[in-house]
């Protein structure tokens, strides 16, 4: 050590970080030292606060469901399973069933959720895959040479437009879906629904007509909602596919749809799956939008044309004017949809940890 | 860096808005500006319950506030149920229902309850047909067959026999009931009840039944626009809700076998035929008379027998003299029937009771 290196230390010391930047003069070297107390302190402290956040977090899932299941016992003990088989709610009789809730839930979320992503997926691979640019920039390059000119990043401004445009179907309240649906879409879907019926119906799918409210507009609507989430981080793991992946496909020859569908998106595959985990999540708890679309009939049907219930739904529907016994059965219906959304969540984990496990030799 | 930049003047602003509320609130200090502004002896009222008379509580209570600027009365229409529940649990100065509270309702609440019929109306069926163009007519067999689910295409020979000569579509009939419990609903099934063993015994009277078929909308709101939007529809709304949605109403039949619209001169006829008992709670769930519009209800106010709080008794007392006489006056224009004369002479000697 040189002695000039060891009087910068000394003096560092008790003086703390200021005199660091009269002691160093610009562009020199540091010096490493091990950190102040003070730092040592308020490293702890920040590690503290975020470990007490994120338990907090957990406390809290955890109390809810306490909480609910507390509630929910008086009828758990009454009803037991036969809760989850009973097909009439009847606040009247106090006799309560959820099961068409449960098959309307899950079959409204699968249909929105199966129609989004087949959009969604397309619109990602759309966005991420260059196709806007590359079409335009030759209709463009028929005016005159783009490079220089201001045309020449339009393609890329008309696709950041479209990807916001998406985006911002997340931020349309709900209960604008809803009125949208009951205005627009049902009115729209009925004719086109109502001839497959008629000439379909012995399909069990199409096995009755649509007159209002229904699962099939239901389910479009919930399309659209989750259509953001599916194709904002389907793109974003579209873009994240390494580049020498890309190159590489391509320079073994591969034409642009073989290097997509057999290269790009298989690649992108856990973040695609993602994204449908998380809409699926968001479909079974839509309830505004769902509770003026799917008819709030407790009826168990095939057909894509019936009116159905969801759990959500009814939990807002009944619970304004709902006594204590009929509370006990919503907080139950609750605790059926928090199960069910976990069970969803930690499956797509699972399936997800698993698909990351076998990619991990390209990544 | 963007918010950095704005800083000065979001603070330009705020001390602004923090000087104007300073300068506001030493004026409002000063007893010529106060009395202007209604701040001296400030009542503020509130009140929780039914939709079904919300639009005119809403506007007795605007006027009365023009008139009495130092009373403020609040009242969110949450529903009938919510009314009761908040009235019981002292969240609210008074409650509203279309359900009067029944005795084990009124058992919770120490001080005691006063009862007070504040005004009626009518419950119509409406619905979507758009062929038809003249006034469809239900007989009691065909809108209880109807909500049963036991008749379900529009040229059902139950419906076509009561209307000769008009051309009822294939149209499959959609039925749209509420969706959330509510007095709307307790007063139509109740009246279903009366009428039909067969209702009484299945789905039964109360404020939210499961109903055999059809869809539900939420709200009277809710079930407007599901009828509107579904060819084949037809579904019971508040009265002054189908007039809002320029919906067709149908005439049904009432006991005697007439055929009535729901209108001013039928709804109070039917109120008529019944005498208002000493506690202030009927059910009109089947009027006998001949000219009696079928299904008609009060609704009720929910105020306690005691107030701590002489200001507040004193406003909530003036505010129902205010809703029992001039208030009346508005009933008619928003598809109410107001009430008869016995019934507000009741009222009256009712409100000498709270205290």
């Amino acid at each position: 050590m040189t002695p000039g290196q060891a009087e910068v230390v000394v003096d560092i010391g008790p003086a703390g970080e200021p005199s660091r930047s009269e002691m160093v003069p610009p562009g020199e070297f540091e010096i490493s030292r091990p950190p102040s107390s003070q730092e040592v302190v308020g490293d702890r402290l920040f590690r503290g606060a975020t470990l007490a956040v994120a338990w907090f977090t957990v406390i809290l899932v955890g109390w809810i469901v306490v909480s609910i299941g507390r509630q929910a016992m008086p009828s758990i003990h009454a009803y037991g399973l036969h809760f989850l088989q009973g097909t009439v709610w009847d606040a009247n009789r106090a006799r309560f069933g959820i099961l068409p809730a449960i098959v309307g839930t899950l079959y409204s979320s699968i249909l929105g959720l199966a129609i989004g992503t087949v959009f969604g997926l397309a619109i990602a691979i759309f966005l991420s895959e260059h196709f806007l640019s590359s079409g335009l920039e030759a209709i463009l390059r028929s005016f005159g040479p783009l490079e220089d000119s201001w045309l020449g990043s339009l393609p890329d401004k008309i696709e950041n437009v479209l990807k916001v445009t998406i985006e911002l179907l997340a931020a349309i309240p709900s209960v604008v879906y809803g009125l949208w649906g009951i205005f627009v879409v049902i009115p729209f879907v009925r004719p086109p629904c109502n001839w497959l019926h008629s000439h379909l119906g012995w399909i069990p799918i199409f096995g009755t007509g649509l007159s209002g409210p229904g699962l099939m507009p239901a389910a479009l609507v919930l399309a659209i909602m989750v259509l953001p989430t599916i194709t904002a981080i389907s793109r974003d793991s579209l873009v994240a596919v390494p580049a020498k992946l890309r190159e590489a496909a391509f320079g073994m020859g591969a034409t642009r749809w073989e290097a997509i569908l057999a290269i790009f998106v298989p690649t992108a595959a856990t973040g695609i799956f993602g994204a449908l985990i998380l809409g699926f999540g968001r479909a079974l708890g839509e309830t505004m939008a769902l509770a003026m679309l799917a008819g709030n009939s407790n009826v168990i049907s095939w057909s894509l044309f019936s009116p159905a219930n969801t759990l959500a739904a009814l939990l807002a529907n009944h619970f304004p004017e709902a006594d204590q016994i009929e509370v006990g059965a919503l907080m139950y219906a609750a605790l059926v949809l928090l199960a069910i959304t976990l069970i969803v969540n930690v499956v797509g984990t699972l399936i997800l940890q698993h698909a990351d496990a076998g990619l991990k030799g390209i990544r | 860096m963007r918010i950095v930049r704005k800083l000065p003047l979001l603070a330009a602003v705020s001390s602004a808005c923090l000087v104007l509320a300073i300068l506001g609130g030493r004026l409002l200090g000063e007893p010529g500006f106060a009395t202007a502004f209604g701040a001296e002896d400030a009542v503020t009222l509130q009140g929780t319950g039914a939709t079904f008379p919300a639009p005119l509580y809403q506007k007795w209570f605007t006027e009365y506030n023009k008139d009495h600027p130092n009373v403020q009365i609040n009242y969110q229409a949450l529903g009938s149920g919510a009314g009761i529940k908040q009235f019981q649990q002292h969240l609210v100065d008074f409650g509203a229902s279309d359900a009067a509270m029944t005795d084990e309702e009124m058992a919770p609440v120490k001080e005691g309850v006063v009862l007070l019929p504040m005004t009626a109306g009518a419950i119509v069926l409406a619905y979507n047909l758009p062929d038809v163009t003249t006034e469809l007519k239900l007989s009691r067999q065909a809108y209880v067959g109807i909500f049963l689910g036991k008749i379900t295409s529009w040229n059902d020979p139950t419906i076509t026999k009561a209307n000769p000569g008009v051309s009822l579509p294939d149209t499959k009939i959609t039925v749209v009931s509420r969706s959330d419990g509510s007095g709307t609903t307790f007063v139509f099934t109740s009246h279903l009840s009366a009428i039909s063993d067969e209702w009484k015994n299945g789905p039964g009277p109360g404020k939210a039944v499961n109903f055999p078929v059809g869809v539900a909308g939420k709200g009277n709101p809710g079930v407007s626009a599901l009828i509107k939007q579904t060819p084949g529809a037809i579904g019971y709304v508040e009265y002054g809700y189908a007039v809002q949605a320029k919906m067709p109403m149908a005439l049904l039949e009432n006991k005697s076998g007439k055929y009535l619209k729901a209108d001013l001169n039928s709804g109070k006829d039917a109120l008529a035929s019944v005498q208002l008992p000493e506690n202030r709670r009927a059910w009109v769930t089947d009027p006998a008379n001949s000219d009696s519009y079928p299904i008609v209800t009060y609704t009720w106010l929910l105020c306690y027998k005691k107030y701590e709080n002489p200001k507040t008794l004193d406003a909530l007392k003036s505010v129902i003299k205010y809703g029992l006489t001039k208030g009346q006056s508005f009933s008619a224009d928003l598809g109410y029937i107001p009430l008869p004369g016995d019934v507000i002479d009741a009222d009256m000697k009712a409100l000498d009771q709270i205290s």
